[in-house]
């Protein structure tokens, strides 16, 4: 069978001054038809810029190709003309990307965009057009499409607005679909379905389908075989079978070896000491209104709900769930980052709720919080040291002592002391939240809030950050609450478990016993719907 | 520091706006060296075109210096608008962190000034001030700088408004900062950039509005300015074009000037923008 | 709900809006009358002392000027409500008659400006964006950068000693030829001839202000993610400006024309005084000179109102431009 497409010797050159000559060097990768290729790696990869050098769609003049082919069916993209690459882009090969929100014209209705690929690549008249758009919107399962047609994307969900995309995409029945992490800024439920959606179409049109993604749970369920980049090197290709069961690569085997399995740790000693207890929990979010109504209906947005969970000394206590399910109203409110609107919050039988910001400042050391993302949560003009001496300085250590203190912390979360008189646009992501763990720590908290931590980071880089904060809770014996929308870190983190939605906690219990026997229906989903579930990660390397 | 100057450089006009700036600088401060004498007073023969009767640049039809009250101006000019700005800036930057940081009733009253602003013809609104304090170096100063900070109490509170939800905010409340901790040393630190860089372009700006009102006849009546010379020369265009040329020309060097810096300090300080053209 | 619903309840809700600005305005102009030297019928009367004491008693009773602040107010914001905004003595009529007597020739002279400066602003921005760093981009930014700094007042006298001194385009000064006694069309040719110099100056800073952020608009939104996929229909280069960027790059353009009206207004006093254009700005530098503070803050307020309905209509225009307006 002869590729569809077929990559050679691919080097993408990117400007002069970069940290590295070439964001892909050397790529040789081929997609057949009726074939789901994965192009699986880390930030920085270079795995977006290979789908992007096939369109022609490089962001030039500063990244441009320098070596090698992308023939496609038997025809150079590099040396065809604009204008030929235009005829080929929206017709034979189409585009779908990670942010739908963005990727789509905002002042434009979705009819009209589907529209436009009609027009411009196929003669037929507007009543011929604004039917097929309809039907297409209706293929991919969008309710009501006569009224989607009309619609604008900011009237859209995230994952009905990934499905208009791809009926733009498939409008023409393209032989290639390039789909670049189209799932990422979705949430699980969501995902599978776009997932499946995906895999249906492929199914049904024969489409060959290059895949970009960075999760390899994602891999497991859609791919037919599978490439691995690196720093701009492919470092294995192979079916997704062989791959996944058999790495041969080092680096294969470290990033196979780093995402969490889905089976839960043993459990561990459990203490009957509460550390901190959460009882009926109210918050609700008010927008709009006002103005004699015109501001739009009012809004009443309740993230929290009777929220009631408690939290034993030395315990991890996961709290999972997908965007706008309250998980994070509840850990700010836990920190007094938000008010409450009622019920109480009682650290070792204090309730912290109704505390003026006076009477709270002696308890602030003893709830601390960890935040997700390494790159705002340190102030960019303060110096590493003085962002983990500053809490104890303000509870009222002498100078010299926190920033001995300070020091030492830098050495506990694994950085060099020399960190101490630097800024943080020095360090990588990594780096940086191993200095929000020690900011955290510098208050010896009896509790420790940590809200998505590692959702920002890199899967490697997520391995090493979550072992750390194992390693701290072992020797701090601390207490943890855990913020995560990701089930193979809850997993992997948690002793005991709360799944919420809609502000209101649907299920609760130990970690283990709910993903083996869970009780509600959208706990059922969740974990259903989990990427690459029957996929085992870490017994795959193990077995090696 | 040394790395700002080197972003700074990469950009030439911004250089050349420098030069030019210190230039009117240099001139502001040696005008009582080079024309120790007042400038309002008769100097020689009414009239006299550039280069002639001593003038280099003429002199308009009381006898008065041309190049004389330019280099007088110069120094009107500049310190009016820096004087001005400095009231605008401290002022906006002031209300907006409250804004900002408060929001509530504090923020609703802002946003509803500054859309009062927005809507009164702000230069009316200077003249009747002016006009109503009557004309002198001080209530020019308070004029434009209440015409004027609006528009930094608006910057400042939509820097506040996206700072105070960033993170590391958020970390000095879990570690139990003050407010006004976090204000002056997490926050504000933050947003000094965009304030250094309106607030450049505001002394361009303020420097217009003050030719403005000094055209009009509201300017210090005591006091040289570039608006009073054009001001007092119109009736001369026919005979004499250049009692108003000259002035003209030495405000829209020195506006210019200062854009420039402003747009070098703007690239300079926001990397990210440079890049994207 | 549909997108004409969102669009009208949009519209009526900024309207609602202006309502408390205009009450702020009319508030603050009674301040600046207490502001002033004298009481406030001392200002109303003019300074030189022109009116009979008989009246300035007749206006102090109407004032309340006795009375508590409070009373005051309300007392001068019932004679606002009721169109009265009192009697300037220098031209012997009501403030009311004399500023709606030039409203309409700044009206004209505000229409044109912004016709100029926001649709060549536009345009040169549009030009200068496509043609990115070529020799086009650098002399429209070139001409902007100048054109910004350049003050109004100047201009104007350029352009006089120019194209009406010594080309004889233009005339000099004035809205019309009144001894030529031109009627119909002619007039209308008449006046448009008056009209080019005072609207090139006052268009000038403001097209330099469009251009600028109109070029910088259209760059920030080719960089946008929804361009790409355009380019990834196989959409042409053309179609992809102008009709995915040009749109949402003119979004901030409006908003700022909006932004711009009562700046604009300010300006037409000093190219008003300059062409001697019979309208609102040169009456505010009349009253300047006479001292007619009563006057001047009648036309403050009637200016302010004029930026309102300018707004307004900049309101509707973007509601039919941004589909997202009831988000924000």
């Amino acid at each position: 069978m002869t590729a569809l497409l077929d990559i050679r010797d691919l080097h993408i050159a990117l400007p002069e001054g970069s940290q590295r000559p070439y964001a892909v060097e050397a790529a040789d990768l081929q997609l057949a038809p009726n074939e789901i290729l994965c192009v699986v790696g880390e930030s920085g990869s270079g795995k977006s810029l290979t789908a992007r050098a096939v369109m022609g769609l490089l962001p030039k003049p500063h990244v441009r190709i320098a070596q090698g082919s992308v023939d496609f069916l038997g025809e150079d993209l590099t040396s065809a003309s604009d204008a030929r690459l235009r005829q080929i882009r929206g017709s034979e090969i189409s585009m779908i990307f990670q942010e739908p929100m963005t990727a789509l014209n905002p002042v434009m209705t979705i009819g009209n965009q589907i529209d436009e690929v009609f027009r411009f690549h196929a003669k037929m008249p507007g009543s011929e057009r604004r039917e097929r758009a309809v039907a297409l919107l209706a293929d991919v399962h969008l309710p009501d499409p006569a009224q989607i047609v009309r619609a604008y994307p900011h009237e859209l969900s995230g994952g009905q607005r990934q499905r208009a995309m791809i009926a733009m995409a498939l409008a023409l029945d393209p032989k290639i679909l390039i789909a670049d992490e189209p799932t990422t800024a979705l949430d699980v439920t969501t995902q599978a379905q776009i997932l499946k959606l995906i895999k249906e179409m492929q199914a049904a049109h024969n489409t060959g389908v290059l895949f970009i993604t960075h999760d390899f749970g994602v891999v497991a369920d859609i791919a037919d075989r599978v490439a691995v980049m690196q720093n701009g090197l492919v470092v294995e290709t192979g079916p997704a079978d062989q791959v996944l069961k058999a790495p041969q690569h080092p680096y294969t085997k470290s990033l196979m070896a780093a995402v969490p399995s889905l089976t839960p740790r043993p459990a561990r000693q459990r203490s009957d000491e509460t550390v901190l207890q959460i009882k009926d929990l109210n918050k609700t979010y008010r927008s709009g209104g006002g103005f004699f109504g015109l501001g739009g209906k009012a809004r009443n947005v309740k993230a929290a709900s009777e929220v009631t969970l408690d939290l034993r000394r030395g315990e991890t206590l996961g709290i999972v769930g997908e965007s706008g399910s309250g998980k994070s109203t509840v850990a700010r409110c836990i920190v007094r980052l938000n008010d409450a609107d009622s019920g109480e919050i009682l650290l070792d039988g204090v309730d912290l709720r109704p505390l003026g910001r006076a009477a709270m400042r002696p308890y602030r050391a003893k709830i601390q919080m960890v935040f997700q993302d390494p790159y705002a949560s340190l102030n960019p003009r303060t110096r590493v040291g003085k962002v983990i001496a500053q809490g104890p300085m303000i509870q009222g250590m002498g100078a010299a002592e926190a920033e001995a203190k300070a020091r030492e912390l830098l050495g506990i979360v694994g950085l060099d002391e020399r960190a101490f008189d630097r800024f943080p646009h020095e360090f990588s992501g990594g780096q940086r939240q191993r200095i929000g763990v020690a900011r955290a720590l510098a208050l010896e908290p009896e509790v420790l809030v940590a809200d998505e931590p590692v959702s920002a980071l890199d899967v490697s880089i997520q391995d090493q950050i979550l072992k750390l904060l194992d390693e701290i809770r072992e020797r701090m014996n601390l207490s943890m609450v855990f913020i995560t929308h990701d089930l193979r870190v809850a997993a992997q983190v948690c002793d005991r478990l709360a799944v919420m939605r809609y502000g209101e906690v649907v299920e609760e219990g130990p970690t283990a016993a709910v993903f083996a026997d869970p009780q509600d229906d959208y706990t059922k989903a969740l974990l259903d719907a989990v990427p690459g579930k029957s996929w085992l990660p870490g017994e795959t390397v193990a077995a090696q | 520091m040394a790395s700002f100057w080197k972003l700074y450089r990469r950009n030439y006009s911004a250089v050349l706006g420098l030069v030019i700036l210190a230039l009117v600088i240099v001139v502001a401060f040696a005008a009582p060296l080079m024309y120790p004498d007042d400038p309002f007073r008769l100097a020689g023969k009414s009239m006299s075109p550039p280069g002639e009767a001593g003038f280099l640049l003429g002199s308009d039809s009381l006898g008065r210096d041309v190049a004389a009250g330019i280099a007088h101006g110069a120094k009107t000019s500049l310190l009016i608008g820096l004087l001005a700005t400095l009231v605008a800036v401290v002022a906006g930057v002031f209300m907006g962190a409250l804004a900002g940081y408060y929001g509530g009733w504090v923020d609703d009253l802002l946003m509803r000034t500054t859309e009062m602003f927005q809507t009164i013809p702000s230069f009316i609104f200077a003249i009747l001030l002016v006009a109503i304090m009557k004309p002198s170096i001080e209530s020019i100063v308070i004029a434009i700088a209440v015409v004027s900070w609006p528009a930094v109490a608006r910057l400042v509170r939509g820097e506040f408004l996206s700072l105070k939800n960033r993170e590391f905010v958020q970390a000095g409340h879990t570690l139990g900062m003050s407010d006004a901790r976090i204000i002056l040393a997490e926050i504000l630190p933050n947003c000094l950039s965009p304030i250094i860089v309106i607030g450049s372009l505001m002394v361009a700006t303020a420097i217009l509005i003050e030719s403005g009102l000094a055209f009009l006849g509201l300017g210090d009546p005591n006091i040289m300015s570039w608006g009073f010379q054009i001001g007092a020369g119109r009736t001369l265009l026919r005979s004499a074009w250049w009692v108003c040329t000259f002035p003209g020309i030495a405000i829209l060097i020195t506006v210019l000037a200062i854009n420039l810096v402003g747009e070098g300090l703007n690239d300079a300080l926001n990397p990210r923008l440079r890049e994207r053209s | 709900m549909d997108h004409f619903t969102k669009r009208f309840r949009y519209v009526l809700k900024r309207l609602l809006q202006a309502i408390p600005i205009v009450l702020a305005i009319i508030v603050v102009n009674f301040f600046l009358l207490q502001l002033a030297e004298g009481d406030a019928v001392d200002v109303l009367a003019g300074e030189a002392g022109s009116a009979t004491p008989e009246y300035m008693a007749e206006l102090r009773a109407k004032f309340g000027l006795d009375k508590p602040l409070p009373v005051q107010l309300f007392l001068y914001l019932k004679n606002v409500a009721s169109f009265d905004l009192g009697y300037s003595f220098r031209h012997e009529m009501p403030v009311l008659d004399l500023v709606l007597d030039r409203f309409f020739a700044t009206l004209l002279l505000m229409v044109s400006t912004i016709l100029l400066a926001v649709g060549f602003g536009i345009l040169l921005g549009l030009v200068a964006a496509t043609g990115l760093n070529t020799w086009r981009d650098s002399a429209i930014s070139i001409f902007a950068l100048i054109t910004y700094a350049t003050p109004l007042f100047w201009v104007g006298l350029m352009l006089i000693v120019v194209f009406a001194l010594n080309l004889r385009w233009f005339p000099t000064s004035g809205m019309e030829n009144i001894a030529a006694f031109h009627e119909g069309w002619d007039r209308v040719v008449d006046i448009a001839h008056h009209l080019v110099l005072p609207t090139i100056t006052l268009s000038l800073f403001y097209l330099a202000l469009y251009t600028r952020l109109m070029r910088a608009s259209m760059l920030e939104q080719s960089g946008q993610d929804y361009v790409t996929t355009a380019r990834a229909k196989g959409l042409t280069e053309r179609r992809i400006v102008f009709v995915h960027v040009l749109r949402n790059a003119l979004l901030p353009v409006v908003t700022m024309a909006g932004v711009q009206v009562g700046a604009l207004i300010g300006g037409s006093v000093i190219v008003e005084s300059v062409f001697a254009w019979p309208g609102l700005g040169m009456l505010a530098f009349e009253a300047l000179f006479a001292r007619d503070l009563n006057l001047l803050l009648g036309i403050f307020l009637l200016s302010a109102l004029l930026v309102v309905a300018v707004n307004l209509v900049v309101d509707i225009i973007y509601s039919v431009l941004d589909p997202r307006i009831e988000v924000s």
